[in-house]
């Protein structure tokens, strides 16, 4: 019924919010917004608001989590009460514990564990306005904050999502063409090396839509790299001017 | 130092491939597939034949040889365990203390809560800090304050060959200890002190500032009613 009402692609390939098919919604990157966390990043895209704080390398508690061998990440995604229409009950819930795990996993892939045995890397991620496609907008914040953090990791995760509406496979899906769409699949990957860190699909795809859907957001990825890679750029760029001068001193 | 003024300064990301040659990888990279890239958002730097990245930010990464300051959290009757602003703790041995100390007589000497200047002895595989205080220098930190900045701006706090914390001592009349974790001691007069921590909060703050030191040394002059200038003249 709602699909037929709802027209999410047109006869010329535009979407209902004026996009192409692989158009992503504006991003916007800024890295170093919390004074009090090691490393931190706040991101919107489109309507997405979120912000992410990294605390740590730090000694784990509780203890007997710690690991001998190697640093336990532990990423926690939340959902403010007012980030979407009908208030959200506070709290984690499936929906948040899943996302967080899945955040963590994928984070791991890229930082140096096993440079801080027995310690723990904190990620906290916000999601203070949510419109579809925030566990991809998490990670990517998430990535620019750990690197803000001074924490080693041997590349960045940029994430975004692919899906299906109307029939034809589209990057990026909004609100409403998650909603009322046939099949959203959000990706993160290292994008210098192409390794995948994070897939899900949601719905139903064929073979070759998957694979037109896994080009998509991997072009994408790239792209937002680049906009990670700018935000921490211009976080540093005035200290870096000033770092020959002050490079070769000496202790007391 | 033309040598290393050769190189751009230029900010590296973690992932970011390290164009050199004939080099080692150093702290802050790593190598894959004979490749050195960087592991951390920093500056590459060269010295002896490895590439380093001075780390822009970060928490303190303890390293062997680095004096910090720290402070006790736990004493038993051989060690004491200390807190020197790293993700792990460090043990302080008896043995590495400049004191003949009696078994089981160690709270004595130093307890909980007091704050030690100590060099960092050994750091193992296992993160596994080991600390020493039988050094010349090195002691328990009795009066004063301590303050703590960023560990990446420590260098900032003591200049270039040390005249920042030079400038710093010679107008507060304190003395002052910029520990490499982050930690800074300040001891002195009141006034001396008050004026000193306000320095170094302004140096953290405006680290990127081009003129800095001139912009310290006039606050500094201000603050404390000094004109070592005018002193130095008067002199001669």
């Amino acid at each position: 019924m709602a699909e037929e009402e709802l027209k999410l692609i047109d006869e010329k390939g535009i979407r209902n919010d004026g996009r192409k098919f692989d158009e992503l919604r504006p991003i916007k990157i800024e890295a170093g917004v919390l004074k009090r966390a090691d490393g931190s990043a706040f991101l919107e895209w489109g309507e997405n608001k979120v912000m992410a704080a990294v605390y740590g390398p730090r000694e784990m508690h509780p203890r007997h989590a710690q690991d001998p061998s190697r640093a336990v990440v532990q990423a926690r995604y939340n959902m403010a009460a007012f980030s979407v229409p009908d208030r959200k009950r506070p709290g984690p819930d499936r929906r948040s514990v899943e996302i967080s795990k899945l955040m963590s996993e994928a984070l791991e892939e890229i930082i140096f564990v096993e440079h801080f045995p027995r310690a723990s890397i904190d990620i906290f991620v916000e999601v203070l306005e949510a419109s579809a496609g925030t566990r991809c907008a998490a990670l990517t914040a998430a990535s620019v904050a750990l690197a803000d953090a001074g924490i080693p990791m041997s590349d960045m995760i940029a994430s975004c999502a692919a899906g299906k509406i109307g029939g034809k496979v589209v990057l990026d899906l909004g609100k409403k063409e998650d909603n009322f769409g046939q099949a959203d699949v959000p990706m993160g990957m290292v994008p210098t090396t192409g390794k995948i860190t994070l897939l899900q699909m949601d719905g139903n795809l064929t073979m070759e839509e998957y694979k037109q859907a896994m080009e998509l957001a991997m072009d994408a990825c790239k792209e937002i790299y680049k906009i990670q890679r700018d935000a921490l750029k211009r976080r540093y760029s005035t200290s870096i001017s000033t770092f020959e001068e002050t490079n070769d001193m000496e202790e007391e | 130092m033309d040598d290393k003024k050769k190189y751009k300064r230029e900010l590296l990301l973690p992932g970011d491939m390290i164009e050199e040659e004939g080099v080692k990888p150093g702290r802050g990279t790593f190598k894959k597939d004979n490749k050195i890239y960087a592991a951390k958002l920093g500056v590459k730097t060269v010295r002896s034949g490895y590439v380093n990245i001075a780390a822009q930010s970060g928490r303190y990464d303890p390293r062997k040889g680095d004096k910090v300051i720290g402070t006790v959290t736990d004493v038993n009757s051989s060690i004491w365990m200390v807190d020197v602003n790293s993700p792990f703790p460090a043990v302080l041995h008896v043995n590495d203390v400049p004191w003949r100390v009696e078994f089981g007589d160690t709270k004595s000497y130093i307890d909980v809560g007091d704050a030690i200047l100590v060099k960092i002895s050994n750091v193992d595989e296992l993160k596994k800090i080991q600390i020493s205080m039988d050094e010349e220098g090195l002691r328990k930190l009795n009066n004063g304050q301590i303050i703590e900045i960023a560990p990446s701006q420590v260098p900032r706090i003591i200049g270039r060959k040390g005249s920042m914390i030079s400038m710093l001592k010679n107008y507060t009349d304190c003395r002052i200890f910029v520990g490499q974790n982050g930690r800074i001691w300040v001891d002195g007069p009141l006034e001396g002190q008050y004026v000193a921590v306000k320095a170094i909060q302004m140096i953290e703050e405006n680290a990127q500032v081009v003129g800095l030191t001139d912009a310290v040394e006039e606050y500094l002059r201000k603050e404390t009613g000094k004109d070592l200038e005018l002193e130095r003249k008067k002199l001669e």
